[in-house]
């Protein structure tokens, strides 16, 4: 009769903590979205600055996550960034989709979205998306905005 | 005065040979616990037995510091994020604070000195109450039969109860922020998984975790083994398994941390 | 006569210190052989290179002819399972019951089943007198009591060889009777060899068959236990009749009594 109620406590025991590591890894983490993104296709494309973007940082379109950075390298003939990034296979996006680094919020990080086109043909693995917008660096846009107020007060 | 600096010299020599000899002796007694654990595999009801000593005993210990750690996390963090109006980013705070560092450390810190210590006084009084030769007399290898599952039983029921603390941490965050404070619920907890990566936060906290948990469980089966059978020597030996454990926990999560949380 | 234990020309030392110099004894089948001597003359030592738990430095000890320290460690262990041992204070498992204990070397080396082992453990802890306390944690036992079950453990499985660490020590006159009635009858039951050691003369000079006696790391005395009482060594004697001043002296060496209370120096 000891050894049951041993054997019961160690069983509540084991059962509670890997209940306790599916909390943290489904409610507390990404894992939900991490193990759904089983099935995806690989799409590259080239920006000339890519900010802050990390790997892993989501890929968005209308808002919606619908993959992850996977891989960023610099492209030393074209001296560009290489992006590379594992899209959704539910999700499918025409030929001609630009895609772009915007920031979340003013000083939140950085995401990519892609913005769909109009072309009929839909991207396929490892294809490259021709039509990028680096990110915007916020030092190049405040002096951007001196030189302008400056070029006003010139003609004024 | 020569004298006396050849004597203290001595003295530090003496110290270091000591702790050399020391340290081989723990990574041969580490070595053959690992060597001969197949009895704790095989008979897993002497594991099982000790899960219930090191882990199940230690429930309570983790389960209301993890509760206390994760509601003060709350109340600090929400004070301070309020001021920068971003109350609702408490919800990472506590989440990576707990899966990264907080829920592997602290609950290794509380297994060291609540099962640890337990683990060196019941190993040193067997060795004091020649339990230990005994058994080698009967032809029955006391690094197996004993040592082995204390080791193993720590060593599963660590992550275990690391998880609990995080999990149970997190809920407390929770209590505090939404429950008392009122942070907006779905923002709590969408930020918080946005920011809570599995690989990166989660598996991470619980290698963390099974690496404490080897480092805790073999200090203090160590310690109770050499411990000088008196009970100057056993109370000793328990104290050394607290401090010398605690370093170790603090030591290596500076390591493991450098490691896994840089370059990214 | 074959004997079981030979130890021939041993010595051994802690570190520089030598506890045993040149042992020689001789330990007939069957026989129950007592080794006595004051607390740190060696004897535990003794017992411990008897049962390979310790090398000694110089010599050989031999069990049923193997030469024990140069046994592998599965020879060795195989050697023990032919070998029950008494400890001082009983040793017992303290997280296992009475029944348990002595079921431990059963579980552990045979593959018997549970009900073969329930009867044998029955039995042994009959042969002591404890079959009713079979339950009771090693902390509820008595002194005595805890002594009984741990010889029932040493004889669980029919030892050819049993060693007793000092069975007596702490016990009262009645638990001590009974204690050496045990071993007495149990040697000519189980037709096993035993080897006593002791510093508890009386009780022991009743019981065995032939007594070593040792001092400083060696044998000073040896024979019946009828010779021992009539020896007249001088240490022997003291021993034996517990008298406060001989051979070993009352006061521990040191300086003389009168420079310690500092009266020689003020004469000088």
């Amino acid at each position: 009769m000891q050894r049951t109620f041993l054997d019961l406590w160690v069983g509540i025991f084991v059962a509670a903590g890997i209940a306790a590591l599916l909390v943290l890894a489904l409610k507390v983490g990404n894992a939900s979205t991490t193990f759904n993104v089983g099935e995806t296709y690989r799409v590259l494309a080239e920006f000339d600055n890519i900010g802050g973007l990390k790997v892993r940082a989501p890929v968005k379109s209308a808002g919606v996550v619908v993959g992850r950075v996977d891989e960023i390298h610099f492209e030393n003939q074209r001296f560009v960034a290489r992006v590379a990034m594992k899209v959704d296979k539910r999700y499918q996006f025409p030929k001609d989709t630009s895609v772009s680094i915007l920031t979340s919020g003013l000083l939140g990080e950085q995401y990519i979205a892609l913005e769909a086109g109009g072309d009929s043909a839909m991207l396929k693995d490892g294809e490259m998306l021709k039509i990028t917008q680096s990110a915007v660096v916020l030092e190049k846009l405040i002096g951007q905005f001196l030189y302008n107020k400056a070029a006003e007060g010139g003609t004024k | 005065m020569p004298e006396r600096i050849v004597h203290n010299l001595r003295g530090i020599g003496h110290q270091v040979v000591n702790g050399v000899w020391r340290l081989g002796y723990a990574s041969r007694f580490f070595l053959l616990t690992l060597l001969r654990s197949a009895t704790s595999f095989r008979r897993f009801r002497l594991t099982t037995k000790e899960i219930y000593f090191a882990g199940v005993l230690s429930l309570i210990i983790i389960i209301v510091s993890g509760l206390f750690v994760g509601m003060v996390l709350g109340l600090q963090g929400y004070e301070t994020l309020q001021k920068y109006g971003s109350s609702e980013a408490v919800g990472t705070l506590v989440a990576l604070s707990l899966t990264r560092e907080l829920g592997p450390v602290v609950a290794a810190l509380l297994f060291a000195s609540r099962a640890g210590s337990a683990m060196t006084a019941e190993i040193g009084l067997m060795k004091a109450t020649e339990q230990i030769s005994a058994m080698e007399m009967m032809a029955v290898d006391p690094i197996a039969r004993v040592i082995g599952p204390r080791f193993w039983g720590g060593v599963i029921s660590m992550p275990l109860l690391a998880a609990m603390f995080s999990a149970v941490g997190v809920f407390g965050g929770y209590l505090i922020t939404v429950v008392l404070i009122g942070v907006d619920e779905g923002a709590f907890w969408s930020q918080m998984q946005s920011a809570v990566d599995f690989r990166q936060d989660i598996v991470n906290g619980v290698i963390k975790s099974v690496v404490f948990g080897v480092a805790v469980t073999a200090i203090a089966l160590f310690e109770g083994y050499d411990a000088p059978p008196t009970a100057e020597g056993v109370s000793g030996a328990t104290t050394r398994t607290v401090v010398t454990s605690s370093l170790a926990i603090l030591g290596l999560d500076f390591v493991l941390t450098a490691f896994m949380f840089t370059g990214v | 006569m074959e004997n079981l234990v030979e130890i021939k020309d041993v010595s051994f030392a802690y570190d520089v210190r030598p506890v045993l110099t040149g042992i020689n004894m001789t330990v007939p089948r069957g026989r129950l052989v007592s080794i006595m001597g004051l607390s740190g003359c060696g004897k535990t030592t003794l017992l411990r290179l008897i049962g390979g738990s310790l090398r000694p430095h110089k010599g050989a000890v031999r069990v049923a002819g193997r030469v024990i320290h140069e046994l592998t460690q599965d020879e060795l262990y195989e050697m023990r399972r032919k070998m029950g041992m008494l400890f001082q204070f009983g040793a017992l498992f303290t997280d296992l019951s009475a029944f348990d204990n002595v079921a431990f070397q059963m579980r552990e080396h045979t593959g018997l089943p549970e009900s073969m082992i329930h009867d044998l453990v029955t039995m042994k802890l009959h042969a002591v007198g404890l079959r009713g306390a079979q339950h009771l944690m090693p902390s509820e036992l008595s002194g005595g009591m805890a002594r009984r079950v741990a010889l029932a453990r040493a004889i669980a499985l029919d030892p050819m060889l049993i060693l007793y660490d000092e069975p007596f020590t702490g016990l009262d006159p009645i638990s001590m009777g009974v204690i050496s009635d045990l071993i007495r009858h149990l040697n000519e039951a189980l037709g096993a060899t035993s080897i006593v050691v002791t510093h508890d003369v009386q009780e022991t000079l009743k019981i065995v068959d032939y007594v070593y006696f040792m001092s400083q790391g060696v044998v000073v005395t040896q024979g019946t236990p009828d010779e021992i009482r009539r020896s007249e060594t001088p240490f022997v004697h003291q021993f034996v009749w517990g008298e406060m001043d001989g051979p070993m002296p009352f006061h521990y060496p040191g300086s003389t009594y009168a420079r310690d209370l500092a009266l020689e120096a003020a004469h000088a």
